[in-house]
């Protein structure tokens, strides 16, 4: 059997806070100027450093830079991956603008490594309207290639409104592996089954089997199937709307212990006011209809209570 | 400072692929029974674990909780974790050791970097201000670096693909390796680029693995094995994050890491070099000359796997201690962009 | 062989829900510059500097410490990234204080960080992993029913959870770093906020913050050019699984075990008595008494009791959380440095307004992940035989 695997997206729009260095920086880039930092090494950094590398003050001399240098290092990115600036062929570039100390680095736009050279002069190209970001530099591109009139750089940088904050998407896809004892597991859900498996050590009984028992560490190996009814353990009643929340509350989230395991597992108690629910409780698994069964435990939708008379303390109280 | 060796080490077999979970159980749960089964412990014998890994990697937060599954940590364990190569977890297990409080560790890395885009998901360790926000990946900034090295003759292309020569010819005879056997250098140069300047051949390959490695105080060393590998000086270092401000041709962090660590007289190095200009940057920047046995393991080169790769370069550089084919080793492991953040390790062995 | 250790200073951020005011390297700094001129050192007198903070989705930046290294004045010294989970700002400390123990260094700047506000802690925290049933519960989901476990074992009466919010509140108030200050709480008002997770309100959680701490920690030589430095009496860390067949959730062994390794190591037998001041995470208000009960201040069961009778308040016999504790302030990557550093606060007698006068021995304490990584200190004004 091949363990299961699917994708895992990680999406999320990073809101950045500047600080009075690098707001300076992206409000001068709003305004199509570049922002060095005079550090008492009495070079200047560009992008300007928040911290001068000799006596590591926070820096607090600013001089406005060329948007022109000459490259000092380059690469050829020959096929481009998402978010880069380009999206054909390009050379990446350490660029050093005229009056500035360091490098910065940035996409180059020229159509083959044979155009590039290290020396070679470029600028910036700016997008239309700057908002305040690093990528308000599109790339930069040969000093040669003449260009239509440019827009203005600093003359127009006093009418920017202050920049305090950048946003800068994130987004990774990561292929997450199920471990071949939980692939076992989520076959069996996919046939309605809830199977988990022995220590071969401590001959405790998970559910999820485990790619290494937690107390013994090695794989769980004797499947053992269980049945879909259990006790409540402990829980608790969600009465809060909160991010990614699919259920409308209140609701209870309850540990439950199915007979024969030795673990008990999160989930929903529904079907009964939530008030009734006890620590305790005998409850069975409602299951989605048949044809909706994935390799998943949601196909359980939830638990609900049988009815039978409520498990003693003493029966569940070492798995609290 | 209080004696201290390496008594231990496994690691996984390097695969471009393997079909685990990201957590690293199953490469860990054999790699921590070969190397306990070999010294005859079991979990009660260590003093202090510590270990190394990456959320990024994983894609998901806290994945190095369920690792120490893999331990079976029960009764509780005296533990820690770095977000960082395992080298460096070695580094915070040696001062452990150096305390008192304990006479054992175990130091263990793993990644699965199949699981995603390594080069992409790299870009992150970048200013996320300025420079991740335009996803410059590892090789683009490796290539970079190289170039800049290419262009004031301090290394050549030719010198570049003589490393992976011989490294992925060292290689054959790793076991462990990814990558083992090459082309000789003229076919490797008639290749095409990957990131002029760098060829596929200049770049480690993507590899999932772990590692483990033991360690002992005084005599509790000696108990273990017949020849220790005594870490006569660890130090570690880092250089500015500024790519365009350092001098990306030279490493002062790895040469402040070597003074302290007090490399002299050793017979073997094993760098850890994921770019084949960065081994001929590290040979000339800590001296060493045809004297020392260069990565005989392959290295990078020839399998990295991210966040064990450093603390395997430690146990290879023990095993020659332990197995006595050599007096005197160094290993070296890094972290970050274009060598950002560097460790040295020196080792020797004793006559009883 | 192990060489003795102190803190030398400790400094701390104005934590807020939001601090747009500042970067990443301008919220370190300013616990940085705060620790460092408490300390009276400048950077030439740090040797290493030493990182915590909780998982890199938080803020999007993989191992943030490599392109912060300039900022934290790290450039050609050693730098070391800790990652425990919400032990982490503890751990980072302790690992701070090794370094020095260890003989290697004199002087080690430790510092630890959140800034919450890059992005959402419930998104990093509840990204979708396949394959596993989202838990449906939010934040406090996790922890809510091994509270109700505690009040079913303990036998507690309902108002004890609101009894230490008001008291954490009260304490933060007088707390010019606190994010949340709540002068006017009471138990009454606290029992009349909203029931978020059943059985615990709203006004027992703690706020998301952002937020920095950091701490200076020098050798014996160092310390002697200090007014009254924080002696490190002992360091214990313990970590178990998330879950195991038979683990006690509600008091979990490593926690148990790591407070039996600190006091031994303090030459502590009776840490009621011999304990002046405690630092103790608690991220909602019921695991006062809990972790009252694994650190073996009283005895199982009994935890509630000591809450219930005020002891635990300014002024009691032993005050808990003087400076508000995680429940007035939670930059998570920060929140253990901040118990550690307010432990060590006390000793030194730099607590301001809550300092508790006359505390001689004090605990820090932190804990993570599934109530499983915990990382704990003593200090006290005092260097230890």
């Amino acid at each position: 059997m091949e363990p299961l695997t699917a994708p895992i997206e990680l999406s999320f729009d990073y809101t950045r806070s500047l600080g009075s260095t690098l707001g300076r920086f992206m409000t001068g880039l709003a305004g199509r100027t570049i922002i060095g930092a005079r550090c008492s090494d009495g070079r200047i950094y560009v992008p300007p450093v928040e911290y001068d590398p000799l006596t590591g003050a926070a820096v607090s001399e600013f001089v406005d830079v060329a948007d022109e240098g000459e490259v000092l290092s380059w690469t050829w990115a020959g096929q481009p991956m998402p978010g880069q600036p380009l999206d054909r062929p390009f050379a990446w570039a350490l660029i050093t603008l005229d009056g500035a100390d360091t490098a910065m680095l940035h996409a180059l736009d020229v159509d083959s490594p044979e155009a590039v050279t290290t020396g070679m002069r470029v600028r910036a190209r700016w997008v239309a309207e700057p908002v305040g970001h690093i990528r308000d530099i599109v790339c930069f591109e040969p000093a040669s290639i003449a260009t239509a009139e440019r827009p203005a750089g600093s003359a127009t940088s006093s009418d920017v409104e202050p920049v305090t904050m950048v946003t800068t998407p994130v987004s990774l896809q990561v292929q997450h592996s199920a471990s071949i004892q939980e692939t076992h597991y989520l076959i069996g859900l996919e046939q309605g089954k809830l199977i988990g498996q022995r220590c071969p050590v401590c001959r405790k009984v998970y559910i999820p089997p485990r790619g290494a028992c937690p107390v013994d560490g090695v794989p769980t190996e004797e499947e053992v199937e269980l049945p879909d009814r259990g006790t409540v353990t402990t829980f608790c009643i969600v009465n809060v709307p909160f991010y990614g929340q699919k259920i409308k509350p209140p609701y209870v989230c309850a540990y439950i212990l199915l007979d024969g395991a030795d673990i008990a597992f999160l989930h929903l108690i529904l079907d009964c006011p939530a008030e009734d629910v006890r620590m305790g409780m005998r409850v069975g698994a409602v299951w989605r209809p048949r044809d909706e069964w994935e390799p998943a435990l949601q196909n359980i939708t939830h638990f609900r209570p049988t009815g039978e008379a409520d498990a003693d303390y003493d029966s569940f109280k070492e798995h609290l | 400072m209080r004696d201290v060796a390496v008594v231990g080490f496994a690691q996984s077999r390097q695969r471009r692929r393997t079909d685990g979970t990201t957590n690293g159980v199953e490469m860990l749960v054999p790699i921590f029974a070969e190397v306990m089964g070999g010294l005859g412990i079991d979990k009660r014998d260590i003093g202090f674990w510590c270990s190394g890994s990456s959320d990024y990697l994983a894609g998901r937060a806290f994945s190095f909780i369920s690792a120490i599954d893999a331990i079976g940590p029960v009764p509780p364990i005296n533990e820690s974790h770095v977000e960082a190569d395992a080298a460096w977890a070695l580094y915070e297990a040696w001062i452990k050791l150096q305390t008192g409080e304990v006479d054992t560790a175990l130091v263990y890395g793993f990644g699965k970097s199949s699981a995603g885009d390594l080069r992409r998901t790299l870009a992150l360790q970048l200013d996320p201000y300025t420079l991740a926000p335009l996803w410059p990946d590892s090789v683009a900034i490796a290539g970079l670096q190289a170039r800049l090295g290419i262009d004031s003759g301090a290394w050549s292309e030719r010198a570049m693909a003589e490393v992976a020569v011989r490294s992925r010819r060292d290689a054959e005879t790793n076991p462990y390796a990814q990558l083992a056997g090459s082309k000789d250098v003229d076919e490797l140069l008639a290749e095409p680029y990957l990131a002029d300047p760098l060829r596929k051949h200049d770049c480690a390959p993507i590899t999932d693995g772990a590692a483990v490695i033991v360690l002992a105080a005084g005599d509790r060393a000696r108990d273990f094995v017949e020849r220790p590998a005594w870490i006569t000086g660890v130090a570690h270092a880092v250089d500015s994050a500024h790519l365009g401000a350092r001098d990306l041709q030279a490493s002062a962090s790895a040469v402040a890491a070597a003074r302290n660590a007090g490399i002299d007289g050793v017979q073997v190095a094993e760098l850890h070099t994921p770019f084949t200009h960065q081994e001929l940057l590290l040979r000339s920047e800590l001296g060493f000359g045809a004297d020392v046995r260069i990565t005989p393991s392959g290295g990078a080169l020839a399998g990295n796997p991210m966040f064990a790769a450093g603390l395997v370069r430690i146990g290879e550089a023990a095993s020659h201690i332990l197995s006595g084919s050599a007096g005197r080793t160094l290993a070296h492991a890094t972290s970050g962009p274009a060598l950002q953040q560097n460790l040295v390790c020196v080792m020797e062995g004793r006559d009883r | 062989m192990k060489q003795p250790a102190a803190v030398l200073g400790t400094g701390q951020t104005h934590h807020k829900a939001k601090r747009p005011d500042v970067s990443m390297a301008g919220l370190c700094r300013e616990a940085i510059d705060r620790a460092m001129a408490d300390a009276q050192v400048g950077w030439d007198d740090i040797d290493a500097v030493v990182m915590g903070k909780a998982p890199d989705f938080f803020e999007g930046v993989m191992m943030p410490e490599l392109f912060l290294a300039d900022a934290l004045g790290a450039v050609g010294k050693p730098l070391l990234r800790v990652h425990t989970a919400g032990s982490v700002g503890g751990s980072t400390a302790i690992v701070a204080a090794s370094l020095v123990q260890a003989g290697v260094h004199d002087r080690v700047l430790a510092v630890a960080w959140e800034k919450q506000s890059e992005s959402n802690a419930m998104w990093a925290l509840s990204i979708p992993i396949p394959f596993n049933m989202p838990v449906n519960a939010g934040a406090g989901g996790y922890f809510a029913p091994h509270v109700r476990s505690y009040i079913r074992r303990s036998g507690a009466p309902e108002h004890i959870g609101a009894i230490v919010a008001a008291k954490d509140r009260r304490n933060g108030a007088i707390n010019p770093y606190a994010h949340l200050r709540q002068p006017d709480i009471t138990v009454e008002s606290v029992q009349a906020s909203q029931m978020l997770w059943d059985p615990i309100r709203y006004d027992e959680t703690c706020p998301s913050s952002d937020g920095a701490c950091a701490v200076v920690i020098g050798g014996a030589e160092a310390a002697r050019s200090v007014d009254r430095p924080g002696w490190i009496h002992a360091t214990a860390m313990r970590s178990e699984p998330t879950t195991y067949a038979g683990r006690d959730q509600v008091n979990p062994q490593a926690g148990r075990d790591a407070a039996a390794a600190l006091w031994r190591q303090a030459g502590i037998s009776d840490p009621l008595n011999e304990i002046d001041v405690a630092e103790i995470y608690v991220p909602f208000s019921w695991f006062e008494p809990m972790w009252l009960e694994t650190l073996g201040f009283v005895p199982q069961g009994q935890g509630w009791k000591l809450t219930e009778s005020g002891e635990t308040a300014l002024g009691g016999q032993l005050p808990v959380n003087a400076s508000g504790g995680v429940l007035s302030s939670n930059p998570i990557g920060a929140s253990g440095m901040l118990r550690f550093a307010e432990a060590a606060m006390q000793v030194m007698g730099r607590a301001g307004d809550h300092q508790v006068d006359g505390a001689r021995k004090t605990l820090g304490h932190a804990y993570g992940g599934g109530s499983q990584f915990f990382a704990m200190w003593v200090v006290g004004s005092e260097q230890p035989e």
